[in-house]
């Protein structure tokens, strides 16, 4: 009976000496890759081919501000998706309703602002039930407000990822966003009820509202990737961002319309990019007065800029990240 | 295995930390009120270089060992080259697609099922969704648990999640991997499965840098090991070479008689010193199965009884020898106040390979002792081929450490239906006796 004894190494035999023991390793010319073969092998040994194909990886301390490297985002396009699907299955998981809290939530938010702004505050809502006008409102600042807070946070929610494994960084807040728009976008399917339930007709306007879905999301993404790189540094950020939603969502039209702002305050209302964008995709969705074309190029390319800034600043901010998780 | 092309190819790579900056600031507030007061003001930080101008070369199929202690750079060159972090100064070539092995359970989450972790944790480590579909089936069969596929995998026993786990990085298509410290986890036979993977890949031609503490996965799977030593490369070599470096380094190849351990002292006697010599000559590496002396000077300031006694421990302190060394009627009871040389041949049997403490008391049975010097010696012991088959051990937690070579019956195959004689249950007396079925 033969039994491979436990302590038997088998890979012993295997055990050459190394081939780079004692051997002098010459410096690196980074652009003559023949300098890597024939440096790497000296003495008398038979000539190294050099080596044709140039590596598929370079690893270089970078420094600044770098490129956005989109290709290296497409390529891990997967792991994007992944993480948003994650995202999604977790959040219904053991919960008894499930995805129906998707549509719950803005529905109760709705009734609120419908009591309190309708019904106690009694604002005009021009010919539009309240509750409809507060759905809409809800919508887009769902989309906004999620992607601010989840994609804000997701950095630090997934520390022990980006200490351990590499990926663009970037797909983690990206993922964030995509999940929230899902969310959104099944709320609006409810709107498939309620328009004709409320004797809504649509208009051709309604075309127009991937476009301030989009704007919204580029808004939020954009501050987001900023709050999200800060906060690895500086937890602050988790405390602030609540405080700066909260505020915001009295400061755009959500639960009013921008034309109830007096006359007076209306240039500094508008100053908030929210405005033009969230009154845009009420008009798409349940028609009246469109809002007015200079507040929505402001607000696109305020959410443009913002964007770009924010990508670069996580850009610059990124090489830091495993460091300081 | 290894042919002349690269694989990999690092030069003067460097990676410097900030330990903190030298102005701390604990809130964002009162970093924007420095910022303010003083808008040009640099931040100086406290650094610490993990890594210092690191140049080193991995050829196609070879398997590299990085070993070193804590704190030595390893974590930081895998993670450099992982590219989770970026260095700060030189550079690294890869020449070929690279995939890492982490921590087991890497990017798992328990409320998700075995087949979503999949998936998961598979994109996690750099595959394409296309390539999960197709080795999909491969590493459920690795993993064995395709009748818990849609379970979520917090309701999965250890050993199935650390399978599955596995199962998925295992699986990962890549020309270089970089492995950390995956095989700390699971049982022993979940250990050896790893282990066997691990050598598959590296007999499959592909480049494997390993990062490891253990000596035994080490010595069993890299063709050539490199160690570090505050960062930088200490030595590049044979496996076995760097540990001995590795041992040196550590202060571990043996260690002469050192009293700071004394657990406890009696005013009566002192051991002064002690010290192991083979065939005369002072030893502190001591080959596996031999008989060294123990020479150990005793300071008798009042006339006492007394026995010397010895215990040898692991590297993890586990006691695993016990010997008296006394004269041969076991006791010491005559001996004049003054300086005393004791010497006992120690007939060791074979050993694992590795480090040794040994532990020097007097004292009397059923007393406290008067004098225990814990750690007294270290001894390295070196491998030796302690049978026939020309084993070599390694010193572990699953093989222990005392080797004996087990002698084959003749008759050792018994028809059925008979009771073997074998020895069985401890009768309290100290002797074995058969059991009686």
């Amino acid at each position: 009976m033969r039994v491979p004894s436990p302590w038997c190494s088998k890979a012993r035999a295997r055990n050459e000496p190394a081939p780079t023991a004692g051997r002098p390793l010459g410096p690196l010319d980074p652009d003559s890759r023949r300098v890597i073969g024939a440096a790497s092998s000296p003495g008398p040994e038979p000539l190294v081919r050099p080596r044709v194909a140039p590596p598929m990886l370079v690893i270089r301390p970078t420094s600044g501000w770098r490129s956005l490297d989109l290709r290296e985002v497409w390529r891990f396009r997967d792991l994007l998706l992944m993480f948003a699907v994650r995202d999604l299955k977790l959040r219904y998981r053991q919960t008894a309703l499930g995805v129906a809290w998707v549509v719950i939530l803005p529905l109760l938010g709705a009734g609120v602002f419908a009591l309190v702004f309708g019904r106690v505050a009694k604002l005009p809502s021009a010919g539009v039930p309240y509750f409809l006008l507060a759905y809409a409102g809800l919508l887009g600042w769902n989309l906004f407000q999620g992607t601010l807070t989840r994609a804000g946070g997701s950095l630090i929610t997934n520390a022990p990822l980006i200490s351990k494994v590499y990926f663009p960084r970037v797909i983690v807040p990206l993922s964030a966003a995509v999940s929230a728009c899902v969310d959104t976008l099944v709320a609006m399917g409810l709107l498939v009820i309620l328009l004709p339930a409320y004797h809504v007709a649509l208009t051709p306007a309604v075309l127009l509202v991937p476009l301030w879905l989009l704007l919204l999301q580029v808004l939020g993404l954009g501050l987001s990737l900023y709050a999200s790189a800060l906060s690895v540094s500086y937890r602050d950020v988790s405390h602030i961002l609540p405080v700066l939603v909260q505020f915001l969502l009295y400061a755009s039209p959500v639960g009013y319309r921008a034309a109830q702002v007096p006359h007076a305050f209306q240039a500094v209302y508008l100053l908030n990019p929210l405005a033009g964008l969230l009154e845009g995709l009420r008009w798409s969705l349940l028609g009246g007065t469109p809002p007015r074309l200079g507040a929505v190029l402001y607000a696109a390319a305020v959410s443009c800029v913002v964007l770009v800034v924010g990508a670069f600043a996580f850009r610059r901010m990124e090489r830091r990240f495993a460091d300081v998780l | 295995m290894s042919s002349n092309e690269l694989a990999i190819a690092v030069r003067g790579l460097s990676k410097e930390y900030l330990l903190g900056p030298k102005r701390q600031f604990g809130t964002l507030a009162e970093m924007v009120v420095h910022r303010v007061k003083h808008p040009l003001h640099r931040q100086k930080h406290e650094t610490l270089w993990a890594l210092r101008d690191v140049t080193f070369d991995v050829r196609r199929g070879e398997v590299l060992g990085i070993i070193g202690r804590n704190g030595a750079g390893k974590s930081t060159l895998f993670k450099v080259l992982s590219r989770i972090t970026e260095p700060s100064a030189g550079e690294a070539q890869l020449f070929g697609r690279v995939g890492c092995l982490l921590e087991v359970g890497t990017g798992f989450h328990g409320q998700l099922t075995g087949r979503e972790n999949i998936y998961l944790s598979g994109s996690i480590l750099g595959m394409r969704r296309k390539e999960i579909d197709r080795r999909f089936d491969e590493m459920v069969a690795f993993a064995q648990i395709d009748r818990f596929l849609d379970t979520p995998v917090r309701h999965y026993s250890s050993g199935m999640y650390v399978r599955l786990a596995f199962a998925v990085a295992a699986h990962l298509e890549a020309e270089i991997l970089l492995v950390d410290e995956v095989l700390a986890v699971g049982d022993a036979e979940f250990q050896d499965k790893c282990l066997g993977k691990m050598q598959d890949v590296a007999q499959s031609g592909r480049t494997v840098v390993f990062v490891s503490h253990n000596e035994e996965t080490v010595r069993r799977l890299c063709s050539s090991a490199m160690l570090l030593q505050e960062g930088q490369i200490a030595f590049v070599g044979h496996p076995d070479d760097a540990f001995r470096h590795y041992r040196a380094q550590r202060n571990e190849a043996g260690r002469e008689f050192d009293a700071t351990r004394r657990v406890r002292r009696s005013p009566d006697l002192a051991i002064v010193h002690a010290a192991l010599s083979i065939d005369g000559v002072r030893a502190l590496e001591i080959p596996s199965g031999s008989r060294p002396v123990l020479t150990c000077v005793v300071e008798v300031k009042r006339r006492t009884r007394f026995a010397a006694e010895v215990l040898i421990r692991t590297r993890e302190s586990v006691p695993i020898l016990y010997a008296a060394a006394n004269p041969a009627h076991g006791i010491y009871s005559d001996l004049e106040p003054g300086t005393h040389t004791i010497r006992s041949e120690l007939p060791l049997p074979a050993m694992a390979a590795g480090r040794y403490w040994i532990d020097i008391m007097l004292g009397l049975p059923q007393a406290p002792c008067m004098d225990y010097i814990e750690e007294a010696l270290a001894i390295d012991v070196l491998p030796g081929a302690h049978s026939g088959s020309g084993c070599r051990t390694v010193q572990s937690r699953r093989h222990g450490c005392v080797f004996i070579e087990a002698i084959p019956l003749r008759d050792s195959t018994v028809p059925r239906g008979a009771t073997p004689q074998r020895p069985s249950r401890h009768d309290g007396r100290g002797a074995l006796t058969a059991d009686a079925e």
